[in-house]
């Protein structure tokens, strides 16, 4: 045995001469210090990274089979169509690598949100982490992008409109605006050269970016140490040999805390893959069963559940103004929607970052913009009507004033003075 | 600012309601009828095969349903000479646009297609399948409920008769047909049936896999949830 120890000790040493595995081992993992106070929220990130791998693991092996080609092949049907057909029925174990890439991109986006959501509750976004935060933001704009893409390749229905619809946005841009879009379609409707490039840009151009941004988004925690639920730092308070008091080691204690939240997320996620994979069309429209067909407009066009509160404040913008279509404003204002989150950590001016010591003001309009959220992602699925229009033009005035507003409530509210240490539960 | 809220929350929910209303039957359930299904994939050979395709459905599948190779070849290989092909047509598409307006669509999938809000796409079959009606402005003779001023004509009027629109907007069978309305309806319940199986062939299995692999992650959680209960005991 003890020979056997000698010989792994001696190739340890052997890489360590030659590359910082123990060092990094010790600096990320065994010796990486995290608040002993994590609660719910803080399974998020982990489990955004396994859905990470998950959706390049089932992407990777779609890729072998599926076909981006929209041409018809001898039934009629677009050989893309019918290559994910190929994959459901033909392809062993196909049908469930397909389901869980599905089904992964609406949990990534789900874990995400509740990642996202951590960081507002807690303050994680403030000093020192603005720049974690900023990662994070690009991170989200990469996946929004991302889904984009992957969502065409099917080339149902909805694919086809949705992308249309999509790209379509960028020809309100004045001047530069028709020319643009069809420079990213690479023709004059959404044909064989835009599912070309959109599948170039999901299988490598995109993921590649954002491997990069995750490890610059997890170097960036690494380097500051990771917030807690009571938004102080354990960093301030260290014992005799400088670790933190309120700090244990990630592993092992964070990663076998880690493998239990993964089991849980594994849980709901095989009670969809298995027993609803369209999800009641939130998943999995029921449109995009249909392959796409340029000439039969669907007669009503919804973007994936994720997409719809942007879409929603899109269409809310019904006024033209400077001359300019209101189309171009409804763009902007989707822009500026997911653009104005990444500016929190200079909008927020509260002594305190956890919403525990935080005053009634800022929980007030917290309340209020996720109230807003929800409202804006439903109408966002719905046919617009008069009404609907109103309630989102509302719902995007409180969406814009929690940012907005921010400065001024923050500093005004009441908070609760913060504790030394972490407290437990 | 508590009115205000309930306001914004519930505006949504009425503006919902004002949309159009589909009424569609509730198809039967053939999910593990095997002689329904298999009746159904006869109806279907016959009736929709030749006009339609099933091009992502290979014969030699309908095993799941229990139907053997040699079975297959001897009753419902009429459009292809080996079992392992798909279910094409010969009629082409370029044809077929002329002479019903549109070329008929693929119907491997279109149990999942017709899918709606207003039910599963099996009720919108059931209920398509079932409502045609006499109508002699229609180049076809016949328009249907669902599905208005549609290309097809009735393919089934031999066995469910004709049926005309009442001034009521209700239909009424005006002349029998082969089959009694409950023979008629449970025929296409179990046509549809096999349109829902063909929609997703592996739906039953998916089912059952899923259980053992729900089963298997509760046995891993609660060891998992003992190694953590494990290491955090000396945590306060």
């Amino acid at each position: 045995m003890s020979k056997v120890n000698a010989i792994l000790q001696g190739t340890l040493n052997w890489v360590d001469e030659r590359f910082p595995l123990t060092s990094n081992w010790k600096a990320h993992l065994s010796e990486y210090y995290a608040p002993k106070n994590f609660n719910f929220w803080y399974f998020f990130g982990s489990l955004a990274m396994l859905v990470l791998v998950l959706q390049i693991v089932t992407g990777i092996l779609l890729t072998m089979h599926f076909k981006p080609d929209a041409s018809l092949n001898a039934s009629g049907v677009p050989v893309a169509f019918a290559s994910v057909e190929y994959i459901m029925r033909d392809v062993p174990w196909g049908w469930m690598i397909r389901y869980m890439h599905s089904t992964g991109a609406s949990a990534f986006f789900v874990v995400v949100y509740m990642h996202m959501f951590r960081g507002m509750l807690y303050g994680s976004y403030r000093k020192p982490r603005e720049l974690i935060w900023i990662f994070g933001m690009i991170i989200f704009l990469c996946l929004m992008a991302e889904a984009f893409f992957g969502y065409l390749l099917p080339w149902g229905q909805m694919s086809f409109w949705g992308a249309q619809v999509i790209v379509n946005l960028f020809s309100a841009i004045p001047l530069i605006g028709p020319d643009l879009s069809l420079w990213l379609r690479g023709d004059y409707v959404v044909g064989d050269a835009t599912l070309n490039r959109f599948f170039a840009f999901h299988v490598i151009a995109v993921p590649m970016v954002l491997l990069g941004l995750v490890a610059a988004h997890i170097i960036a925690l690494h380097e500051v140490g990771s917030n807690n639920p009571d938004g102080v730092e354990i960093k301030k308070k260290k014992d005799a040999n400088g670790i933190p008091l309120d700090g244990i080691p990630f592993h092992p204690y964070y990663s076998v805390k880690d493998i239990v939240g993964v089991i849980v997320f594994l849980m709901v996620f095989s009670i969809v893959v298995f027993f609803m994979p369209e999800f009641g069309g939130y998943f999995l429209e029921y449109n995009n069963f249909f392959p796409a067909d340029p000439l039969v407009t669907p007669p009503h066009i919804a973007p994936v559940w994720y997409f719809t509160p942007y879409y929603s404040i899109l269409r809310a913008v019904t006024y033209p103004l400077f001359g300019i279509d209101a189309k171009f404003w409804g763009v902007v204002a989707m822009g500026a929607s997911t653009l104005i989150i990444a500016l929190l950590p200079w909008l927020d001016r509260s002594p305190v970052k956890s919403i525990r010591y935080r005053g009634p003001l800022y929980k007030g309009f917290l309340a209020a913009f996720i109230i807003s959220f929800f409202i804006l992602g439903y109408l966002g699925m719905l046919g617009p009507t008069p009404m609907r229009t109103i309630v989102a033009q509302i719902c995007s005035v409180i969406y814009f004033a929690f940012f907005l507003l921010m400065p001024i409530y923050s500093s005004l509210d009441k908070c609760q003075p913060e504790p030394d240490r972490v407290t437990s539960k | 600012m508590k009115k205000f809220l309930s306001a914004i929350l519930f505006a949504p929910i009425l503006a919902f309601a004002a949309g159009a209303e589909l009424h569609l039957d509730r198809a039967p359930d053939r999910a593990n009828d095997m002689a329904g299904l298999q009746n159904g994939a006869k109806i279907f050979v016959n009736y929709c095969l030749n006009c339609h395709s099933a091009s992502y459905m290979r014969y030699n599948r309908l095993k799941d349903i229990g139907l053997s190779d040699v079975q297959v070849k001897d009753n419902l290989l009429f459009t292809a000479e080996k079992v392992g092909e798909p279910m094409k047509i010969a009629m082409q598409r370029a044809d077929a646009k002329v002479w019903f307006g549109a070329a008929p669509p693929d119907l491997t999938v279109i149990a999942r297609a017709r899918a709606s809000e207003f039910g599963s796409g099996a009720d919108w079959l059931y209920t398509y399948l079932r409502t045609f009606y006499r109508d002699e402005n229609r180049p076809t003779g016949w328009n249907n409920v669902v599905f208005e001023n549609v290309g097809m004509p009735h393919v089934l009027w031999e066995l469910q008769g004709d049926q005309v629109m009442g001034a009521d907007h209700k239909l009424k069978l005006v002349k029998a047909g082969k089959l009694k309305p409950q023979e008629f309806d449970a025929m296409v319940g179990d046509l549809v049936g096999y349109l829902k199986y063909m929609g997703e062939p592996m739906a039953e299995f998916r089912k059952q896999l899923g259980v053992i692999v729900l089963i298997f992650l509760a046995v891993f959680f609660v060891f998992a949830y003992a190694l953590k209960r494990e290491y955090w005991k000396d945590i306060h």
